[in-house]
């Protein structure tokens, strides 16, 4: 649990840092590439660096039985959706998971309603569909092993993941 | 009543190292070498109606070994009663003194001789009504001695079907995905859980395998390629190919009856939705349009419908839809979560599982009249299938923290469990008749 706190600190520390720049338009941040980014927010701004908040900040948590991401992973959406419209070549697959109780296929489709409600916030944004997959892992890969809250909170994710 | 049928499985554990070194995936022909592992079986409960029976030790070789794999299955299925046959003394030609075996409570009395020419066996066997004090059935069987288990099978399902009126379905097989530290086995064993047989070996999941109803193909879903794929294998080659790979999940693939088609489930257009698809993968049909989650379809016996799960209703429930499309009809009303249905393979019951005060239930619906009943008790009993004859449903289960398969009667009165030392078996299903 300490280390999901921990997570969730660290993402509200870099939404307040990204509202500053929240008014540099779409289109511009379009045109400017992997640089400006950088200039933009003073960070690596490169998904394969791991020092990268592209690297650093890909899941989004979902409260139980909802689908509507939270408020404070809106800017982790918006930030890979600024990187993706400036990058059209870029792929990523957007993978769903769901916590261990139930079905396996109907936790598949509850996994699918995260990674698509991931997918559909980004195409909001601008991203290209044709860059974007949106898969579930259901209940297979789950991230937390126990059968506690945190660890059922754990894995009721949807991780962006950049393809190669 | 506890009957154990585990010898020789500690003996024979699995030998991992063996395939430790070889590539992660792996297709197999059920020819391939057995996974090494039998499961053990455990039995709880007994039937409404129990027919006393003897079966007396087969005259011969391995005659000892063929009444004991009879009297399993019968006793398995909680129908019947064994009478001790010590000391009998029976061959296939004897004759039977009706009078003495019903004084010791036999009603009926099987019995049978086994000859051997040059590794080919011959089972003979004769069944006799001591109480009408008549011949009910007599067969011969030719095999090799691999064969013998299989043989026994087929007798013990002729005896059940002559007495009880319902065809027999110890010779049937079953798949399920074993889940060891190493990965993902999907193996078929037959319906007592003996022989299994890796079909394929994944380091990644795979999940909701699905018999073609000439029980010589396997649907399953695999996540070998990142992401769920659906692949169609055929048993006797090992041969297998993808059968949906849209973009998005490929998944919950079921055969329509007439092994044409199949009802699957993608997400190729946003969230989970139900498709219909030649089985060679042409001919993609969307059912319906649906707001939120349809998926889990399963064909009606006689081909024109699905079953289906969908929260379109705020909360999972079990539907009803032409195969073809239009209107859904919601068929389960109580609680707030109801999913995974199976009609009976006469169409007048659903199987499905039913989430009460937290705990994940077998139950059973009525079509007709809507009445439920709860077979299980939890925690958490998932993939309901029914025996291909009706009678039985095999599920997975989670009993003393360790996953395994059960099985229970359609009234609920009997319960046996398959377990394996080796790891979680999961995702069960019960193949159809093959003969």
């Amino acid at each position: 649990m300490s280390s999901r706190i921990t997570r969730t600190l660290t993402i509200a520390a870099f939404a307040a840092s990204l509202a500053a720049c929240s008014s540099v338009p779409l289109d511009q941040s379009g045109a400017g590439g992997a640089g400006s980014d950088s200039a933009s927010t003073g960070q690596i701004m490169d998904p394969f660096n791991p020092q990268s908040p592209l690297a650093q900040q890909r899941s989004v948590y979902f409260e139980f039985d909802s689908y509507a991401i939270p408020e404070q992973y809106r800017s982790v959406v918006e930030m890979h959706s600024n990187y993706l419209t400036s990058h059209q070549g870029q792929k990523v697959r957007i993978e769903g998971n769901a916590d261990a109780r139930g079905g396996t296929e109907y936790n598949l489709a509850l996994g699918q309603r995260r990674s698509d409600a991931v997918a559909r916030m980004m195409t909001l944004l601008g991203v290209n569909a044709n860059q974007i997959e949106a898969i579930s892992f259901g209940k297979e890969r789950p991230k937390a092993l126990g059968n506690t809250e945190a660890d059922y909170a754990e894995n009721r994710r949807a991780d962006i993941n950049y393809l190669r | 009543m506890t009957l154990s049928h585990a010898s020789g499985l500690v003996a024979r554990l699995w030998r991992r190292t063996a395939v430790a070194g070889l590539s992660f995936l792996f297709a197999a022909a059920a020819t391939a070498p057995a996974a090494h592992a039998q499961l053990r079986v455990d039995i709880s409960g007994v039937g409404a109606t129990q027919y006393p029976i003897a079966i007396a030790d087969f005259a011969g070789s391995s005659g000892t070994q063929v009444s004991e794999v009879i009297r399993a299955d019968l006793t398995r299925s909680g129908q019947f009663r064994l009478i001790s046959a010590a000391g009998a003394a029976l061959d296939f030609q004897s004759t039977v003194s009706y009078g003495d075996w019903q004084s010791r409570g036999a009603d009926y009395v099987a019995f049978g001789s086994i000859a051997q020419s040059g590794g080919q066996y011959t089972v003979s066997y004769r069944l006799v009504d001591a109480a009408r004090k008549a011949e009910l059935d007599q067969v011969a069987f030719n095999g090799t001695e691999a064969e013998l288990r299989r043989i026994s099978h087929r007798i013990a399902d002729r005896i059940y079907e002559k007495i009880t009126g319902v065809r027999g379905v110890f010779s049937t097989r079953i798949a399920y995905v074993l889940q060891t530290g190493n990965g993902y086995e999907l193996q078929i064993a037959d319906a007592d859980g003996q022989n299994p047989q890796v079909m394929l070996r994944s380091r990644q999941s795979i999940i909701s395998p699905a018999w073609s109803p000439d029980g010589s193909r396997l649907a399953y879903v695999s996540f070998e390629s990142g992401k769920p794929v659906i692949y169609i294998q055929t048993l006797s080659t090992g041969q297998r190919a993808p059968a949906a790979n849209y973009k998005g999940n490929n998944s919950a693939p079921a055969w329509s009856p007439d092994g044409s088609r199949l009802a699957i489930v993608l997400s190729r257009d946003g969230i989970s939705q139900i498709y219909t698809i030649n089985a060679d993968g042409s001919d993609l049909r969307r059912v319906m349009r649906s707001p939120l989650i349809d998926t889990e379809p399963r064909f009606t016996p006689d081909g024109g419908s699905l079953v289906f799960t969908s929260d379109r209703g705020g909360n999972p429930q079990i539907y009803k839809v032409p195969v073809g499309g239009g209107e859904a009809q919601r068929l389960t009303f109580s609680g707030s979560y109801n999913i995974s249905p199976r009609v009976s393979p006469d169409g007048s019951q659903l199987v499905y599982v039913t989430r009460r005060n937290g705990a994940f239930r077998i139950a059973t619906m009525a079509l007709n009249s809507g009445t439920e009943q709860l077979l299980t008790a939890g925690p958490d009993d998932q993939s309901p299938s029914y025996a291909p004859n009706g009678m039985q449903i095999l599920y997975s289960s989670i009993q003393g923290g360790q996953s395994v398969l059960a099985v229970t009667s359609i009234d609920g009165r009997v319960k046996q469990t398959l377990s394996s030392l080796n790891g979680k078996v999961r995702e069960p299903t019960w193949g159809p008749f093959t003969d």
